[in-house]
């Protein structure tokens, strides 16, 4: 199976979220308690070790990063200290920086705003607009 | 005792019962929570960005103005208002580079100095202390049994949790001043959904159900908290029947000092089970 | 003999033209050969049509304002916009369901506000525009429409706003609902147009109407100029 590695991309996750990926040891605790890892694509650790792998088209790909909700759970667990919260956002980031990437949330087709909180629309833009 | 209070713009809006309901019940401990003359829109969440200072201008500018108006201490009673201004303030403290580049691009204010101190209204609650709060219990709270849920924001990254994060016991120290029956619910720190509910509102429907259904289970005839946004995703997107109420904190306690509580902005309507309780009609006696 | 005026080199969209230092880019871009079929309306700082965007010689900061009213400098680079494509939300004054969050079901992108200025840093009126966005995000439709009042809708704002907010359209709602439903209805104004409507001026308006020149021009040089005591 050919692998195609993407150094760079890994060295820009760990920029942006300003943690050593390769500590992690993939021991689960953070995809074990998730609160929301039943709707995610692909579980966060191993999200995580395929940032390590340079497999950057499944990672900007994956539905992971938008179902966190970074509620800090993963953080607050790992064992080795890794703010795995970062990482996440890192990787979001990284889609929403670039010029003709769509938003994850389309502002214009929000249902039933006027009900919202401003708290939720706020941090939703903030986490998946760019 | 005065203290500066950033309201941020949920309560100002969605979630002004919130708001009333700590002053009231503030005011009744001889707290003056005093609003801050100019403040803006912190953010509601802590940009994680290592290079990201642009998300970072809008709680600094809350820190400065508290600076300004001659503050050392900002109580806030949104969670999530208080979690992005003390990682900010964190922030701040633990890279003054950051600090010098923020301060140098906000060129039409004065600096800030790093030296405010953000709280929680809990913390300042648990400040006051629980045992002067049960001295102006007026109503007792008797056989209203609730479930204290945390959420995350209180309590998550460590560096700025007020209590522990796996098993925090402040809003349980809290009820139990005011004499209401605590329920233990294992799910108290498990994220809501948070801002999924705008649009991905089918996970937090489900959260919501998981939440709720944990504390039913275990006799909870109610949950109390203290955040808006879980207020929002709690109270209005609990599909099955039997739903329960959610109260905030300050609302109980406004409440056990006798005082009136308007419950509107609540879709789930707390008003059957307080009268079934005899609540309501000892305030209305009082008046 | 008139003094030649004293001159000034400036870089019309990059080209260099020597231009009278005492004209407004408006003048100088028509005495530079430019006509003008958009972008500029009442030439008085009025409408906002002539929005536009120059750097000055050794600077490195790019300023904002209406070329109707700004001076030329020597070394000055400016572009005008004629136009900025933002998006106005569609509603019926009429029908609006009126709440604190109203601003926000028609412009959900001022949420994304970070308070960074830069609206405040070009206006050309000099308005509190990061303020009066903030005020509409707290629901404080009052002084959203007070702090918003003179703007022009130049658009400035809105091109260089990193959020993409449309400050002039999200005050514009704000004056209309405040106009609408919030401020003070005059009652001294129905009672006029009741009286309207019921024909009180009509025989009035008649005699003007048939009046000659002649007549005309005595019923005004004999009309009420003071206040009745």
């Amino acid at each position: 199976m050919k692998v195609k590695t993407d150094r760079e991309f890994l060295d820009r996750v760990q920029e942006l979220s300003g943690q050593n990926l390769n500590e992690c040891y993939q021991c689960g605790t953070c995809s074990a308690g998730c609160p929301f890892v039943e709707e995610m694509d692909i579980l966060p650790d191993r999200l995580i070790r395929l940032v390590i792998l340079g497999e950057k088209e499944r990672v900007l790909g994956a539905k992971t990063p938008w179902i966190c909700a970074a509620c800090f759970t993963c953080t607050v667990r790992c064992p080795r200290g890794l703010d795995i919260a970062k990482i996440m956002e890192a990787i979001r980031q990284i889609k929403l920086r670039k010029r003709k990437e769509a938003d994850e949330t389309k502002i214009e087709k929000i249902e039933d705003i006027k009900h919202l909180p401003q708290a939720a629309l706020v941090s939703n833009f903030r986490k998946q607009t760019g | 005792m005065n203290i500066l209070y950033y309201p941020g713009c949920t309560l100002k809006t969605t979630a002004t019962s919130l708001e009333e309901s700590a002053l009231k019940a503030t005011q009744a401990l001889g707290i003056e929570l005093v609003e801050l003359k100019d403040w803006y829109c912190c953010g509601a969440v802590f940009s994680l960005s290592s290079d990201d200072l642009m998300h970072q201008i809008a709680p600094i500018r809350t820190l400065i103005n508290v600076q300004e108006e001659g503050g050392d201490r900002v109580v806030t009673i949104c969670d999530m208002c208080y979690n992005t201004l003390k990682q900010a303030n964190l922030l701040m403290k633990e890279n003054p580079d950051k600090l010098k580049t923020i301060n140098a691009f906000l060129d039409e204010q004065v600096d800030y100095k790093g030296k405010v101190r953000v709280y929680h209204l809990l913390e300042l609650l648990k400040e006051f202390g629980f045992n002067e709060i049960k001295k102006k219990v007026k109503v007792k709270l008797n056989g209203l049994k609730v479930a204290p849920y945390y959420g995350c924001m209180l309590l998550r990254p460590r560096e700025v949790a007020l209590d522990d994060p796996e098993n925090p016991g402040i809003l349980e120290e809290l009820m139990k001043s005011l004499g209401v029956e605590v329920v233990e619910n294992p799910l108290k720190t498990e994220c809501c959904g948070s801002y999924h509910t705008v649009n991905r509102k089918e996970i937090v429907e489900k959260k919501t159900k998981q939440i709720v259904s944990s504390a039913r289970e275990r006799g909870a005839e109610a949950l109390v908290l203290s955040c808006p946004l879980c207020h929002f995703n709690l109270d209005t997107r609990q599909l099955e029947a039997g739903r329960l109420p959610i109260f905030y904190f300050t609302e109980l306690m406004a409440l056990a000092f006798g005082l009136e509580v308007d419950f509107s902005e609540h879709r789930v309507d707390p008003k059957h089970l307080l009268e079934e309780k005899g609540i309501l009609k000892k305030i209305r006696v009082m008046r | 003999m008139a003094t030649k005026p004293e001159m000034a080199k400036i870089y019309i969209m990059g080209k260099e033209h020597q231009v009278p230092k005492e004209l407004t880019i408006m003048g100088a871009l028509e005495y530079a050969g430019y006509k003008y079929i958009r972008g500029a309306g009442c030439r008085a700082g009025f409408c906002g049509a002539c929005s536009t965007i120059y750097r000055k010689k050794g600077e490195y900061k790019l300023y904002s304002d209406l070329a109707c009213q700004t001076l030329v400098q020597d070394g000055m680079r400016l572009v005008q916009l004629p136009f900025v494509p933002a998006v106005k939300a569609k509603y019926d004054l009429g029908k609006l369901d009126v709440s604190k969050n109203t601003v926000l079901e028609y412009y959900p992108e001022i949420a994304r506000c970070v308070t960074c200025n830069t609206c405040n840093k070009t206006c050309p009126q000099d308005l509190e525009v990061m303020e009066f966005i903030q005020a509409a995000l707290k629901g404080d439709i009052e002084k959203s429409a007070r702090l918003s009042f003179d703007c022009i809708q130049c658009g400035l704002c809105a091109v260089r706003c990193p959020a993409d907010i449309k400050h002039y359209h999200v005050g514009q709602l704000v004056r209309r609902l405040y106009g609408k439903y919030m401020s003070k209805k005059s009652k001294n104004l129905e009672k006029r147009l009741k009286e309207m409507a019921h024909g009180k001026y009509d025989s009035e308006i008649d005699r003007l109407t048939r009046a000659s020149k002649e007549e005309l021009r005595q019923i005004y040089k004999s009309r009420d100029i003071e206040a009745a005591k």
